[in-house]
């Protein structure tokens, strides 16, 4: 049952679902899904599919967990056991946790954290639906939803991933371009500041290739920005007569 | 769930902090190192008895020991015919007293994960030579990565740790009967692990507006993010991770990664220079601690 490697990208440049190569999949957002949350938000990158859910400023359940100046981010980036194509153990995995750390650590930098002392801002994603890119689409409605909850913030974070798939860089590569592809590097930025909050590589590039797939991601972070505001405006824009 | 980290052990004293930033801003380190120097690094391989490879690296206070075991496995149903390839990292709590005993933390697991990743998609080991019986058997490599005594960049010392392990690990001798059933005997071996690509990470931490390598573990303290770069010994970039709590502009991720591939290719040739790879027949003993520079270890003796 060793996998045969499919043909990913035509000589004409289009992909194995139709997109060029610098395409995003057809991208859904919305905020304000959850009745509980102080913030909430659904982000559908194709088939991936996450929901995140922001708590807080509120007392955290441990009171030693608190910091003196500012409040603490606690993050969880969590799949549920049907978003996979084989029923995936409901319990935390390393990758699970790995991706959780970077994800806190990339809305660490925008996060007005300072505005509430002995606080703490708990964001949980939950992936209901996984088919690549699930990291970054996490990323964009976990700023969504902080957002919504109306948690002060320097700027949003958007995220996208790029992938080196038959020797192309493409934009916002899906399950099957990771799995045969030859590199993935997910990207998130703060747009408006130039803040680059994260930043991983599962692949070999060349310098030349990795300047130009960061270009690429810029180009992806910016309008997955566009969306994000769109979404925010949507929903919060009162047009005054 | 990841939480900022809200442990005594993770602040600095700002006078001390302002120290830094402010000797950084002058091109110079607490230490008298410039911003683009390594700590001394010191490898001892073959260092332990009982494992198949070893290392114990020094990178300035830092103190990071790799054991390498072969074992027999089963490969991945969707790779049948490649051996397997496992790296866990513990962070004892000998190293710091930040360290707790129990099951690995995010930190320890992302020193895995990264140190995972750069050797398998740099393609370090040939997977494909690990095979015993295709779809059946195939040798596990089980690489742990034990942190004795933390004196910052870790992940870095660990790479190198690792790498220098692997060098010297050598595949046991092994007999496959007519009915497939395997006999493997570790009192010789059958030559060495196939390591076939040379990489390293190097760390590039941003202190105020400065970039460095190699951070301590007190620059480690202010340093606001970090970009692990993984190296290849063509001069790719094998993997990266951008790790703390801070950005890094555009700007700053490209010159970080400029200069982590000069610094890795320096690396790797010192490495090169002071592990000998082991004799493919060199049966018998577990081999002799070699170790790199004229002085001898002091603990070693």
């Amino acid at each position: 049952m060793k996998r045969e490697k499919p043909k990913l990208v035509s000589e004409d440049g289009v992909r194995h679902d139709g997109r060029r190569l610098d395409e995003l999949r057809p991208v859904k957002m919305e905020v304000g899904v959850l009745s509980n949350a102080s913030g909430s938000a659904y982000v559908e990158f194709g088939k991936t599919r996450v929901i995140a859910a922001v708590y807080g400023p509120r007392e955290p359940p441990q009171r030693y967990m608190v910091l003196p100046h500012r409040a603490v981010l606690r993050c969880r980036y969590h799949m549920a056991p049907f978003s996979t194509d084989e029923r995936k153990n409901p319990a935390p995995s390393r990758r699970e946790i790995e991706i959780s750390k970077v994800i806190r650590e990339a809305l660490e930098p925008v996060v007005m954290s300072e505005a509430f002392p002995r606080t703490s801002i708990d964001v949980f994603i939950e992936v209901i639906s996984a088919d690549g890119g699930t990291r970054t689409a996490a990323l964009n409605a976990a700023s969504l939803a902080l957002a919504d909850a109306g948690v002060p913030m320097r700027d949003l974070v958007a995220a996208v991933a790029v992938g080196k798939v038959d020797g192309y860089l493409v934009l916002d590569i899906d399950q099957v371009e990771d799995n045969y592809g030859e590199a993935d590097m997910p990207v998130a930025m703060a747009p408006s500041l130039n803040m680059v909050t994260l930043l991983q590589l599962n692949g070999v590039l060349s310098p030349q290739e990795f300047s130009q797939a960061l270009n690429l991601a810029l180009k992806g972070v910016n309008e997955v920005y566009k969306l994000q505001k769109e979404t925010l405006r949507n929903k919060y824009l009162v047009r005054v007569e | 769930m990841s939480v900022t980290p809200t442990s005594p052990d993770s602040i600095i004293p700002r006078l001390k902090a302002e120290t830094l930033s402010s000797l950084t801003k002058k091109g110079v380190r607490a230490d008298g190192r410039g911003l683009e120097d390594f700590r001394e690094v010191k490898i001892i391989t073959n260092y332990l008895p009982k494992a198949d490879g070893s290392a114990l690296v020094k990178l300035g206070d830092t103190q990071v020991l790799v054991g390498v075991k072969i074992e027999l496995g089963s490969p991945y149903p969707d790779t049948p015919e490649e051996g397997v390839l496992v790296v866990s990292a513990e962070f004892v709590p000998t190293a710091s007293p930040a360290f707790e005993p129990g099951p690995p933390d995010e930190n320890a697991i992302e020193l895995a994960r990264v140190i995972d990743r750069v050797l398998r998609e740099y393609g370090v080991i040939d997977t494909s030579k690990l095979a015993i019986i295709p779809g059946r058997k195939a040798w596990v490599v089980w690489i742990d990565i034990y942190v004795l005594d933390h004196g910052g960049n870790l992940i870095d010392a660990s790479a190198i740790a690792t790498l220098a392990a692997l060098l010297t690990t050598r595949i046991p001798k092994y007999t496959v009967s007519e009915n497939e059933s395997i006999q493997v005997d570790k009192s010789s071996f059958s030559g060495p692990l196939p390591v076939v690509r040379k990489a390293v990470t190097v760390t590039v931490g941003k202190l105020g507006d400065s970039l460095i390598v190699d951070p301590t573990i007190e620059e480690e303290k202010v340093v606001s993010s970090k970009l692990i770069v993984g190296v290849g010994e063509d001069g790719s970039i094998a993997g990266l991770q951008k790790s703390g709590d801070g950005y890094l502009t555009l700007q700053e991720v490209e010159k970080a990664i400029q200069l982590a591939l000069k610094k890795g290719g320096e690396l790797l040739a010192k490495i090169a220079e002071s592990v000998k790879s082991p004799e493919a027949t060199s049966a018998g003993s577990a081999g002799t601690p070699s170790v790199e520079g004229e002085k001898p270890p002091e603990s070693n003796a």
